[in-house]
């Protein structure tokens, strides 16, 4: 056997541009196949004579092969290279073979040929437009119980994935002057013109191989030389300019404000064994000056009784198949054409030794050049004659043909039948670009008409058919988009073009024997078995809408978003109504283009990189030490560090005790810190906080309270005066990017004569901070140059010393109501510096401890955690920091919104303690408080619980709440109701450790 | 994605580096702590969200870092003229405003599909 009829025995020897000694095996629902390399799986599928591919949405009937291109609304597979590289919905007609390549169809169960699904088909008066509307809507529970599981086991189409992909995706980002989107003839001709004058050009194509419809116009000639050798010719020449890039496999599918275009590059699934470096799919956005459309044509099908029978196909796709794959579509071909162009398929055909049983022309009146080359040919034309009813069970085997308006008909014994209702103008870009379109009565299309965005439409997509004006048209454009207007400059690279025939022709809406007054199921939309029948019944049920009929049909709104069948259905619907169609209007075409895969959207970000997380410099000591981590924002912060054995609460008990007893480590690198420099800092910082700052001497920090204009806390930190210009400004661990925000804003806007700069510094400190009793101890053989004695270096100090021979800044602070440093140095020497204090540390018998036991230590004290125990409408005053507010200043930043009556009223929630009755009760974060649990519901809420922990330090639980008219409660028995019981619990003040304060200036 | 032009860097930028920041032209009151609430109100609450030309601030958070403020068209997105902050509201010359209006039509809205679909 020779390769070519291994690789089918529809391969027609002699035809086509495929080499018969390359070849790719691959298996179709198990079936093993043999290919030509550049065949799509549909060519593959056809050359060994296979044309039953799927099954149709919603009837299940059997599908085949419609087109050859994207447009294909039928041929819809399961491809996969294993099962995480598994993708559903994949069109046959663009996915090209490569050995290996696992196939299977869709929508069937259990076979392609026995699917207990077409059923429905016998049930379809019950599934008419509407359907799903009109039934399945009472009563209510019924939906997730039965209508909902039903409607997706019958109307699904592929099914997803279950495994992760393990493909990776790119993207990148591109300017350039023009974009060209499409290289057939007129793509490629702007593209000529373009780069010759310079300009940086990008020219992009979706198929493997740049030409458009040349891949199957055989006929045509341009520039002395065969059409399709003439393209990849000037693609050669493009694709050596260095100021072009050629895309090929590469979708333009949106093109959105600004010349900003979304591309789809198709980099490895054509490949049997693609490189692991090379992504699968690659996003590009280019923002490009100038647009040039040339998006070419799709044509239409017929719509007539039993339209959709596998075999019949488009006439073009036919073309396709045999002049570029050398693959016949069958034995014994009819077409039904209402177009000139059908008629060369025909030619081609029969030329390769193929029966063409007849050309059932609709019209009265065809191309004289056509009908006179079909005579010459032997092929019989019935003009006026329509295709009535065909035959067949798994693939088309007659057709009932009859003159038009005669009841007289006879069957023709076919195995193909090619369709061609004229061409559609692929206008689709043009109208993303929020263009506006024109209906053109005399060749029934819409054309491009108002422009939106700087870019032109050249060639079919136009409505320019004739090969000279398209190339002329093409050259004018590539050069004014590229700025360089008139004819001198294209004059030196004009070439000729010729076509055979002259193309006329095409009709939209129902044909023949298919009209109002008819039953039949002739398909507008294959993909959501949407038929004529379909869309006079939505107008009969008041759509008078073309937006409304869609979305009451479905029509046009399948993945293929209605190529084949938005113009028929606009035609139907435009008859049924009375109305001309640009008085229905036409549905809005939105991107993509063609379906584009989530992970050429994702690309990158995805696992790791979908939400990068922010380490310390220490992380990795943490994690060697056993820290298990939480994630607070971005931040990965050491959670606690449990030894052998532990749990979290053992953990955490052991690490609050250890802390209070002798002292920890802490990692605070992740707090927020600003530097605020400059000589009305100071000024400054007293209109940004509550507080006041120009009393603050150099060598002191002060902790400070943030608040909107509102009144409300907005953040809060401790701040360092480093000298009379240069502030330390620390932020929470979330709030560092807003408050810098906050404080931009009111630096340029508000205050602008302010000689204030603002550095965000929170990556550049590692922030060690070491608590309790023997922390100065700790850090102590560590410092230099700076006494830190407790009478030299006080609580709420601060200075710039050396840690380890690095220059640092040294806060004497507590977030535990012990002896407290926050050691900060740059970040590139955090870990030796956290290394040595932890040696030491250790030795002496303190801990590492992690945020928990921060938490607990903390509200030990009462210490307040800004979006914890406050939410955006707690004053300063309602958290019991009232004295963080300035009575003498006369202006800050919330100064007024303080004063508002409902701020100022008695009886606000204030933050207080609780203590539960039960000390080993520990209350739930976001209960509830209330004053007598035996009221009726709904119950009167008081405030509900913000903090709460189990204190070891204690022995008992502790809790901080917002309660209404909270200080004025103390001693009072409060109640916190739960699903399972009442919990009774009493205020109290919320410092709970130490509460005269005296272990902090230890 | 849009175009955004920066008066402070003098270029047109991508959308993505830039952030919104709010109606534009309201003035922190000189005598804040001495207004009125009904002051405080038109001060920190009351917005106008006009459809339509409407003055906001941007900031270009990932470029120069500077506020400005912009004419943009809440219709159409489009951008009439941005100008840097501290300036008065700047009147939108005729021609200007006559092509925005235009823009606006070729928006898809509800009013043009569904709305007149009523
Ligand atoms: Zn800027």
């Amino acid at each position: 056997m020779s390769a070519s009829s291994n690789s089918g025995a529809f391969r027609i020897k002699g035809a086509g541009r495929l080499t018969p000694a390359r070849t790719a095996r691959f298996t179709f629902d198990g079936k093993t196949y043999t290919a030509l390399e550049g065949d799509t799986v549909a060519s593959a599928l056809l050359a060994h004579g296979v044309h039953l591919l799927g099954r149709s949405f919603k009837y299940h009937r059997p599908r085949g092969i419609l087109s050859a291109g994207p447009e294909e609304p039928n041929a819809l597979l399961d491809v996969s290279r294993d099962a995480s590289r598994r993708q559903p919905n994949v069109r046959a007609t663009v996915q090209e073979v490569f050995d290996g390549a696992k196939i299977a169809s869709q929508n069937r169960w259990p076979s392609l040929k026995h699917d207990i699904g077409a059923f429905n088909d016998l049930l379809s008066p019950f599934f008419a437009a509407g359907f799903y509307y009109k039934t399945f809507m009472w009563p209510k529970e019924a939906w997730h119980k039965l209508y909902e599981p039903i409607i997706r086991r019958a109307a699904g189409l592929g099914e997803a994935p279950k495994e992760g992909d393990t493909d990776h995706y790119a993207s990148r980002y591109e300017h350039c002057d023009v974009l060209i989107a499409g290289a057939g003839v007129a793509g490629l001709t702007a593209a000529l013109s373009a780069a010759a004058t310079g300009a940086k050009v990008i020219l992009v194509d979706e198929q493997p191989e740049v030409g458009g419809a040349l891949h199957f116009d055989s006929s045509t000639e341009i520039d002395g030389k065969n059409g399709f050798d003439w393209a990849q010719g000037v693609a050669a020449k493009l694709k050596a300019m260095p100021n072009v890039t050629v895309l090929n496999r590469t979708t333009v599918f949106g093109y959105y404000n600004h010349g900003f275009l979304g591309l789809a590059e198709r980099v490895t699934d054509h490949l049997a064994l693609p490189s692991k470096e090379l992504p699968r799919e690659r996003l590009w956005q280019v923002r490009a000056k100038k647009v040039i459309l040339a998006t070419g044509s799709i044509e239409r099908h017929m719509v007539f009784a039993n339209n959709d029978r596998p075999g019949i196909m488009l006439a073009s796709a036919a073309r396709t198949f045999l002049n570029h794959h050398g693959v016949a579509v069958g034995r014994a071909v009819a077409v039904y054409t209402a177009h000139d162009s059908a008629y060369e398929a025909a030619f081609d055909l029969k030329r390769a030794g193929i029966d063409v049983v007849a050309i059932i022309d609709n019209r009265q009146v065809s191309g004289e050049a056509v009908l006179a080359e079909a005579r010459s040919l032997g092929i019989e034309v019935l003009l006026s004659h329509s295709v009535l009813d065909t035959a067949g069970r798994h693939r088309v085997s007659s057709i009932t043909v009859a003159r038009n308006g005669e009841k007289n008909s006879r069957k023709l014994k076919v195995d193909a039948l090619l369709v061609s209702a004229g061409w559609t103008p692929s206008v689709h870009l043009f109208s993303q670009s929020r263009g506006k379109l024109r209906f053109d009565a005399e060749s029934d299309r819409f054309l491009p008409d108002i422009y939106a965005q700087d870019c032109i439409s050249v060639g079919a997509c136009n409505g320019t058919d004739d090969l000279s004006t398209l190339i002329g048209e093409a050259l004018s454009a590539g050069a004014e988009m590229a700025g360089h207007k008139g004819a001198a400059s294209i004059d030196a690279i004009a070439f000729a073009g010729s076509n055979l025939y002259e193309w006329t022709g095409g009709m939209i809406g129902a044909a023949e024997g298919a009209g109002p007054d008819t039953a039949v199921k002739a398909f507008v939309d294959f993909q959501h078995d949407v038929t004529a029948k379909d869309i006079r019944l939505a107008v009969r049920e008041g759509m008078h809408s073309i937006e409304h009929i869609k979305r009451f049909t479905t029509n046009g709104m399948a993945s293929d978003q209605g190529k084949l069948s938005n113009m028929h259905g606009l035609a139907i619907a435009s008859e049924m109504l009375g109305r001309p169609i640009p008085q229905v209007g036409l549905t809005t075409f939105r991107a993509p283009y063609t379906p584009v895969t989530y992970g050429t959207l994702v690309a990158h970000s995805r696992g790791e990189l979908f939400d990068p997380a922010r380490k310390t410099p220490m992380h990795h000591l943490e994690a060697a030490e056993g820290a298990e981590f939480e994630d607070v924002g971005n931040w990965k912060r050491a959670w606690y560090f449990p030894k052998r054995g532990e749990d979290m609460h053992a953990a955490v008990n052991r690490e609050c005790k250890t802390v209070r007893d002798v002292g920890g480590v802490f990692d605070a690198s992740t707090l927020g810190k600003i530097e605020v420099v400059g000589p009305d800092a100071a000024q400054f910082l007293n209109l940004l906080y509550t507080n006041a700052w120009d009393t603050l001497k150099p060598g002191k920090s002060r902790y400070g309270i943030m608040t909107r204009e509102d009144g409300f806390i907005y953040d809060d930190g401790v701040v360092g005066r480093l000298a009379e210009d240069r502030f330390h400004v620390t932020t929470t661990t979330g709030g560092a990017p807003r408050v810098l925000q906050h404080m931009e804003d009111y630096l340029q806007t508000e205050f602008p004569d302010l000689k204030v700069w603002l550095t965000s510094t929170t990556e550049q400190w590692a922030v060690i901070a070491v608590q309790g009793p023997k922390a100065r101890d700790i850090i102590a053989p560590f410092v230099e140059g700076l006494d830190i004695s407790n009478e030299a270096f006080a609580h709420m100090s601060v200075a710039e010393c050396t840690v380890m021979g690095v220059a640092a800044r040294l806060f004497r602070v507590s977030f535990t109501g012990e002896v407290g440093f926050e050691v900060n140095v740059p970040a590139d020497f955090g870990p030796a510096v956290w290394s040595a204090i932890w040696e030491r540390a250790q030795s002496l018998g303190a801990c590492l401890y992690g945020t928990e036991t921060m938490h607990v230590l903390r509200a030990e004290k009462g210490y307040l955690i800004v979006g914890q125990d406050t939410d955006g409408t707690v004053t300063p005053d309602d958290a019991g920091y009232g004295w963080a507010v300035s009575k003498k200043k006369t202006d800050f930043v919330g100064i007024r919104g303080l004063k508002r009556p409902d701020l100022v009223r008695t009886g606000r929630k204030q933050l207080v303690g609780l203590l539960t009755k039960d000390p080993n009760e520990v209350l739930e974060e976001g209960g509830q408080i209330v004053a007598d649990p035996n009221q009726p519901k709904p119950m009167t809420m008081l405030g509900h619980v913000t903090s709460s922990y189990w204190s070891e330090n204690l022995g008992r639980s502790i809790a901080i709440a917002l309660v209404a008219g909270g200080r004025d409660k103390m001693g009072q028995r409060l109640y916190v109701p739960m699903k399972d019981k009442v919990i009774e619990v009493e205020v109290t003040d919320v410092v709970f450790v130490d509460k005269e304060g005296g272990r902090i200036n230890g | 994605m849009l175009l955004i032009h920066c008066p402070y860097c003098e270029e047109e930028r991508s959308e993505l580096e830039f952030r919104w920041a709010g109606e534009a032209h309201i003035a922190r009151p000189e005598n804040i702590a001495a207004i009125s609430d009904e002051e405080f109100a038109e001060y920190f609450f009351l917005r106008n969200n006009e459809k339509g030309v409407t003055y906001e601030r941007w900031r270009h958070i990932h470029g120069c870092g500077r506020f400005f403020n912009a004419a943009r068209d809440t219709v159409s997105d489009k951008f009439l003229m941005t100008y840097k902050a501290g300036l008065p509201k700047q009147p939108i010359p005729a021609a200007t405003k006559a092509e925005a209006i235009a823009e606006e039509k070729t928006v898809e809205t509800w009013e043009q599909t569904e709305g007149d679909a009523r």
